[in-house]
């Protein structure tokens, strides 16, 4: 534990903890850029230089360990010029478009030029290029205001295993991203938006789709529905102000219905509907492996198709998909064949509910809000057109739904709680939970189990406390008894399950099970850290801090339900009832499931 | 990519050699490099001895090989000024713009080289005999100005003179710079 001074103020610290950490713990505070807590602490940008006594140069706070005896001064002559000099020197390189950026609110540089009073840019030299790349889907990069930080790479490389991104070239000529320069649709990228979600500034970001979805709104012609996924109620109220972890469900009703929405829905609905689904194929690629398979021969000739193999994958999270897809194209089969829930809504909303209320899916607009950009590419799959056109029209992250709130000059704080509209607004604490890791996992297993043994989950408030938190890959198993004379087959099993938040963790799963190292029935795989709560569609900066708060906030919501398992969701149940019959038949294949497809690694 | 696809190798052996065999030759080196830490740059190093250049399909087939991203790949050739993924002539003349030798007129040999050749810096000559690049110091610095052609360091060059370096290259006299190439 080293004894060290920071500005006189003495200070001890674990070993190994740097001088920036230890600053913070005595209540300094040293501005940043490329340091990000947990994930990189390089000092590339220096701008989180300090004095040491007895050491030659100014010393970059973040990459440097705290050590006995050592004197840090984080606020001299020397120390306060330096930090403007750098920043001046990234402010002259910086075409940053300041007025119309859509960083202009929360740009980290923008923060850190204010904070240490730069007034003016003495070094009058040349901008770096401009490239715009708006080749994917999801994603729009601008050389031009990149910094090189390389935070992006690092959550590109280390966090997700993706490593779409890198350092190009060399020098000033350095442009951060895919190979040679090119677009991001010509490398492996699974559009997942970790990238955007730490750039300090506006080099990337989600592609707009706010006009689109303002162009419906004003359209008289077009009925606009709108669904929100789970994670936006614990993230939204902090672009208006609010602490991370804060419950905004309410408000965030009555904001979508004053944006002009027809009708306020919400993605929890078809996220019990997957319940239904995914819990269903489980159960029936569960018995194909312990029953069928043994008999020889298909059991399943009746049925639209032969149950995949074991074990099954979640199929929620788009990045992760295209992640498989890419990496590990042989294993496709062990993917849940269900559509997202995302995809669920607007096929259900363009069929059923369209249906209902007398319109043809052409008139019909689903705008979704996603904490996640992966979902503005996940909507122009070719495979997502089953209601005869594309389901889902656009998809707002959560910051784009603030930016709407406030150009529409709605004063959420003001707003009073509200309800969503039924029916595809009525859903329970199983749908809540899939903002989280672990949380599909959860919601599946409770009704699975209770399928099988007419018995609730025996978990401690129906929380299977081992696959929560943010350990990367964690485990639960339980032993199957009192199964129904239905299930015998399972009594006595042990259903084996792992949960994985963050794809280079999906991928140590995966190597495990084809290693044969590990065996598991279920495996829930979500593509960013902590799960949608920290998607790339969220309020910036997602640290572990607001991981957590946010996920207190989404178990809050789930504990708060009366209805917290998918199958008592009356609204699915009529939905099964009036229209797709039941889970797994024929209409729910031809809107719920889907297919996917192999693709190369380079 | 056909059987019968022959690319011009320019590792100045002067054989022609299908795309195909030098992709074998290029598995060799991968087998052998896979599990070896820091394998990257040697493997670069031999593969643009085997293409003479860093092609495309070179490049995605050492990423697969070592287990490494296109893009890190690339970003790796691009750093070094050494790796080329353009093909090269088959001679390549580097004129040294150290300090020495810039002050002692590179930038005017560079200017008649280019005119010369009637290529730019980084540029190959239509009939693939020359490539033109720039370079800092060869350790060269007291006989500057310098220039490097394949593997010979000539000396004090004067604009004026260049056709007379240049000429044994063009009739193929020079001495034929010994490569290495894995077999």
């Amino acid at each position: 534990m080293p004894k060290l001074t920071i500005d006189n103020i003495p200070v001890e610290v674990p070993e190994g903890t740097s001088v920036l950490e230890a600053a913070q713990k005595a209540g300094i505070r040293i501005p940043t850029l490329c340091y990000l807590k947990d994930v990189q602490a390089i000092g590339a940008c220096r701008v989180c230089t300090v004095e040491i006594k007895g050491a030659r140069t100014l010393v970059a706070s973040c990459s440097q360990p705290a050590t006995e005896g050592m004197e840090v001064k984080t606020n001299t002559r020397r120390v306060r010029q330096a930090r403007r000099t750098v920043v001046e020197l990234l402010l002259s390189e910086h075409d940053g478009d300041c007025q119309t950026c859509n960083r202009s609110e929360d740009c980290e540089l923008q923060a850190v030029a204010r904070e240490l009073g730069v007034k003016d840019i003495t070094y009058p030299g040349a901008k770096a290029a401009r490239f715009r790349d708006t080749s994917t889907p999801a994603l729009t990069r601008d050389t031009a205001k990149c910094i090189a930080c390389r935070r992006c790479v690092t959550v590109c490389n280390n966090v997700q295993g993706v490593a779409a991104l890198w350092a190009q070239n060399r020098g000033f000529k350095t442009v951060i991203g895919p190979a040679f320069c090119q677009n991001l649709d010509e490398v492996v990228c699974v559009q997942c938006g970790q990238c955007g979600a730490v750039c300090p500034v506006g080099a990337i970001t989600e592609k707009d789709h706010i006009a689109a979805v303002w162009e419906a709104l004003d359209d008289p012609n077009k009925h606009v529905v709108v669904q929100t996924a789970p994670a936006i109620r614990a993230a939204l109220g902090e672009c208006f102000g609010y602490p991370p972890g804060t419950r905004v469900t309410g408000k965030m009703t009555a904001a979508l219905r004053r944006l002009g929405f027809d009708g306020v829905f919400d993605t929890n609905f078809t996220a019990d509907l997957t319940i239904m689904e995914e819990g269903t194929e489980l159960l029936m690629r569960l018995k194909h492996a312990l029953v069928d398979s043994k008999k020889g021969g298909n059991g399943h000739k009746d049925d639209h198709h032969t149950p995949g193999p074991l074990p099954m994958f979640t199929s929620c999270s788009p990045g992760w998909i295209k992640f498989l897809e890419h990496y590990y194209p042989d294993m496709t089969a062990n993917l849940s064949t269900c559509k997202s829930p995302q995809q669920m809504f607007g096929a259900v909303a363009k069929t059923y509910y369209a249906q209902k209320i007398g319109k043809k899916p052409e008139d019909i607009f689903v705008a979704s809000v996603m904490p996640c950009t992966a979902k503005k590419y996940e909507c122009q799959r070719p495979e997502m057109n089953d209601s005869g056109v594309q389901d889902v029209d656009a998809v707002l992250t959560t910051r784009e739904l603030a930016r709407m709130i406030k150009q529409a000059g709605i004063r959420f704080e003001q707003l009073p709680d509200e309800k969503m509209d039924a029916p595809l607004g009525i859903s329970t604490g199983a749908a809540d939970i899939f903002a989280n890791t672990g949380g599909v996992m959860e919601a599946a297993l409770r009704t699975a189990w209770e399928i099988v043994t007419g018995k609730p989950l025996p978990f401690e408030n129906l929380h299977v406390k081992p696959i929560a938190g943010l350990e990367g890959v964690k485990e639960a198993s339980a032993k199957i008894t009192g199964a129904k004379p239905e299930w015998s087959f399972l009594e006595g099993a042990e259903l084996k399950v792992a949960v994985a938040h963050g794809l280079s963790n999906a991928r140590k799963v995966i190597e495990a099970v084809r290693s044969g190292q590990k065996q598991y029935h279920f495996i829930e795989v979500m593509t960013c850290p902590g799960g949608c709560i920290g998607g790339g569609g969220q309020p910036r900066l997602t640290t572990n801090d607001h991981r957590l708060a946010r996920i207190r906030a989404i178990y809050e919501e789930d504990e708060h339900r009366e209805l917290r398992k998918s199958h008592e969701n009356p609204a699915v149940m009529q939905l099964y009832k009036e229209f797709l019959g039941q889970p797994l038949g024929e209409k729910s294949h031809k809107l719920l499931h889907t297919k996917y497809v192999a693709r190369t690694r380079v | 990519m056909s059987e019968d696809r022959k690319v011009g190798c320019t590792c100045s052996c002067g054989e022609e050699v299908s795309e195909q065999e030098l992709l074998a030759r290029l598995d060799g080196v991968l087998a052998e490099y896979r599990d070896k830490p820091g394998a990257l740059i040697p493997v670069l190093q031999m593969a643009q001895g085997i293409f003479g250049y860093l092609p495309e399909v070179a490049l995605k087939r050492i990423a697969l090989g070592l287990n490494k991203s296109y893009s890190e790949v690339a970003g790796v050739v691009s750093f070094y000024s050494f790796f080329s993924t353009v093909p090269r002539g088959k001679h390549l003349v580097r004129v040294c713009l150290g300090t020495a030798c810039y002050v002692r007129g590179g930038k005017r040999v560079l200017d008649t080289l280019k005119q010369k050749l009637g290529i730019d810096v980084g540029e190959t000559t239509p009939d693939r005999q020359f490539t033109l690049e720039v370079a800092r110091c060869f350790g060269a610095c007291g006989l500057a100005p310098a220039i490097m052609i394949d593997d010979d360091v000539h000396h004090r060059v004067k604009p004026n003179k260049i056709e007379l370096v240049l000429g044994p290259y063009r009739n193929g006299e020079a001495a034929k710079a010994e490569r290495k190439v894995p077999a």
